[in-house]
């Protein structure tokens, strides 16, 4: 019981404790943005953290989410919200599609397949220009719900944290559940899995396809957020940060993802007065962390306290 | 009708022949030992027994149905489960957790219900917890239930690989010696569970170099030398083979 709801009910203390003590709409919009990576890298945790795959370009299936609730709406007409629905199970669809051969690759190999992956969606993006306005980008409709035009830092805010809950809700869901112990076991080890009767390549997909879902959706808020997309969102970087976040904040913590996103996201945006040293200072601050917090920091600090466990 | 055969079964690595043509059958239950000297390819039949190798020639009948190359997840759903010569255990789970993952099979697996905090979820969970529980009870790590399998001794390591083979309720029981590092209480124990689960009606194949274990336990004896089948028949019969004698070169059988 209490595994379940414990990381969920943290995240809603902080969320609600942040807007009340906090008066200002620049820091609100960076928190919509730190809760849209937060649910993407929770989403990545469950195949990385928890499943023991890694994805080098899972910012491919958040540009896939992004683009869709971009360019439907603008050609078809559709709905952004169904544009959005679209975007994911589209995103969702591709990681069943590719995740039974690609995982079965391993470490090394596995990673530059994935890397692969993502370069091949961003190429899509940018090359595609008639439709998606090239390297570019293009704007984004305005979400309307109900006849109201969703505006303002504050709105923003409430509908990326609700978001940013159900994920982390699901999150720990399954990994309370005998799927995600499932997940843990193909971790540890594949052959002791195999012989306690679970299809090994049905979990990796299984996982895959999960995290995908969570990219997506957060693609798909990223550019309703922003009224506007650019081919960045699925690139190379974006993927590393996206694993950052996850190695940074604690493989297979649900807290920790959203850690790392909110260093990954909100730092660079403090250390602006360090003007052009701000990225040595954040890639220091990076390397001091993985050194003296090996699993990451919510495990790490989570152990130190003595509890010990996977929150 | 045997439990598990093996009909000429044989696999090469690199042009070497590490098992060949090896034929066997098991009794429905019971103990069947294969002995034989270090390098006589035990372990690479067992992994083909249990589905980890794809045998390179012959034929696995499990209850007689032709096996042969399916994956060890399905073996298991037919009732075949093995534990390892060196370790696999889940080593970021408890013990208790590391028993649970070997219920998968009982368990319903509609992913669905596993993405919302249902009740449902939360009973299934208490019960397959009891029951990995009670797992651990019988092969006596009930006290460690709730500590990481990494701060576990290595005996009880052992014995953990067991419950989370016994807890799926196989049929067939593949043992890659259970008492390797186990000192002699240990290893006692271990006999004592091994023939009380064979009185049960497992039916349980053991590699093992304790050769008192071996000669007391097993109804029957397979002896391997260099991939093949050079001895098969009661223990007392195969302590007397001159074949064996000479394989294991005046070590006292």
């Amino acid at each position: 019981m209490v595994a379940r709801f414990a990381t969920p009910l943290v995240l809603l203390v902080l969320i609600v404790g942040v807007f009340f003590a906090v008066d200002s709409s620049f820091i609100l919009r960076v928190a919509a943005l730190v809760f849209i990576y937060g649910l993407a890298a929770i989403g990545l945790n469950i195949l990385v953290g928890d499943c023991g795959q890694v994805s080098l370009g899972h910012a491919g299936f958040l540009g896939i989410g992004a683009y869709a609730t971009a360019v439907l709406p603008a050609q078809t007409g559709l709905h952004p919200l169904l544009a959005m629905v679209v975007g994911v199970v589209a995103a969702g669809l591709l990681a069943l599609l590719v995740g039974r051969p690609v995982l079965r690759l391993r470490g090394h190999a596995l990673a530059v397949a994935t890397l692969g992956l993502g370069i091949l969606v961003a190429m899509v993006i940018t090359n595609e220009a008639w439709l998606t306005g090239g390297p570019d980008g293009m704007r984004v409709e305005r979400l309307t719900l109900f006849g109201w035009r969703v505006r303002g830092a504050d709105n923003w805010y409430w509908i990326t944290a609700g978001v940013l809950l159900l994920g982390a809700l699901v999150a720990c869901s399954i990994k309370a559940s005998p799927t995600g112990r499932a997940l843990r076991a193909v971790h540890d080890s594949e052959v002791a899995a195999m012989v306690a009767g679970i299809d090994v390549a049905r979990y990796k997909t299984l996982a895959f396809v999960i995290s995908a879902v969570y990219a997506g959706v957060a693609g798909g808020l990223l550019a309703l957020y922003d009224g506007f997309v650019t081919p960045d969102v699925a690139g190379f970087l974006n993927s590393i940060e996206l694993i950052t976040m996850v190695v940074l904040g604690g493989m297979g913590s649900v807290l920790g993802a959203v850690v790392g996103a909110t260093i990954l996201t909100a730092l660079p945006q403090l250390l602006t007065a360090f003007s052009e040293y701000e990225h040595m200072v954040l890639g220091l601050i990076m390397m001091v962390v993985m050194i003296v917090l090996r699993a990451g920091i919510v495990p790490s600090l989570l152990a130190l306290v003595g509890r010990g466990g996977r929150a | 009708m045997s439990a598990l055969a093996a009909e000429g079964v044989g696999i090469d690595f690199g042009g070497v022949r590490a098992v060949d043509n090896v034929s066997f059958t098991t009794a429905e239950h019971g103990v069947t030992a294969i002995i034989g000297p270090n390098g006589a390819g035990k372990t690479t039949l067992f992994n083909m027994l249990s589905g980890v190798y794809r045998p390179g020639r012959g034929r696995v009948r499990l209850f007689g149905e032709d096996v042969t190359g399916e994956p060890p997840h399905r073996l298991a759903a037919r009732g075949l489960s093995r534990t390892f010569q060196n370790l696999q255990i889940f080593f970021q789970m408890t013990a208790l957790e590391n028993v649970m993952v070997g219920n998968h099979l009982g368990e319903r697996h509609n992913v669905w219900r596993h993405l919302l905090p249902l009740p449902g979820v939360f009973a299934e969970e208490k019960a397959a917890r009891q029951a990995a529980r009670k797992e651990l009870q019988h092969v006596g790590l009930a006290d460690v239930a709730d500590r990481p399998a990494s701060s576990l001794a290595y005996g009880m390591l052992k014995r953990l690989e067991i419950a989370r083979a016994l807890v799926a309720k196989p049929r067939v029981l593949l043992l890659d010696e259970p008492a390797a590092g186990c000192n002699a209480t240990e290893t006692e124990a271990l006999s004592a569970l091994i023939r009380r689960l064979a009185g049960e009606g497992l039916a349980i194949v053991l590699v093992e170099h304790d050769m008192a274990m071996v000669m007391s336990l097993s109804d029957r004896v397979v002896v391997l030398d260099q991939g093949r089948v050079i001895a098969d028949g009661a223990p007392e019969a195969v302590r007397a083979d001159p074949a064996v004698r000479a394989a294991y070169l005046g070590v006292e059988v």
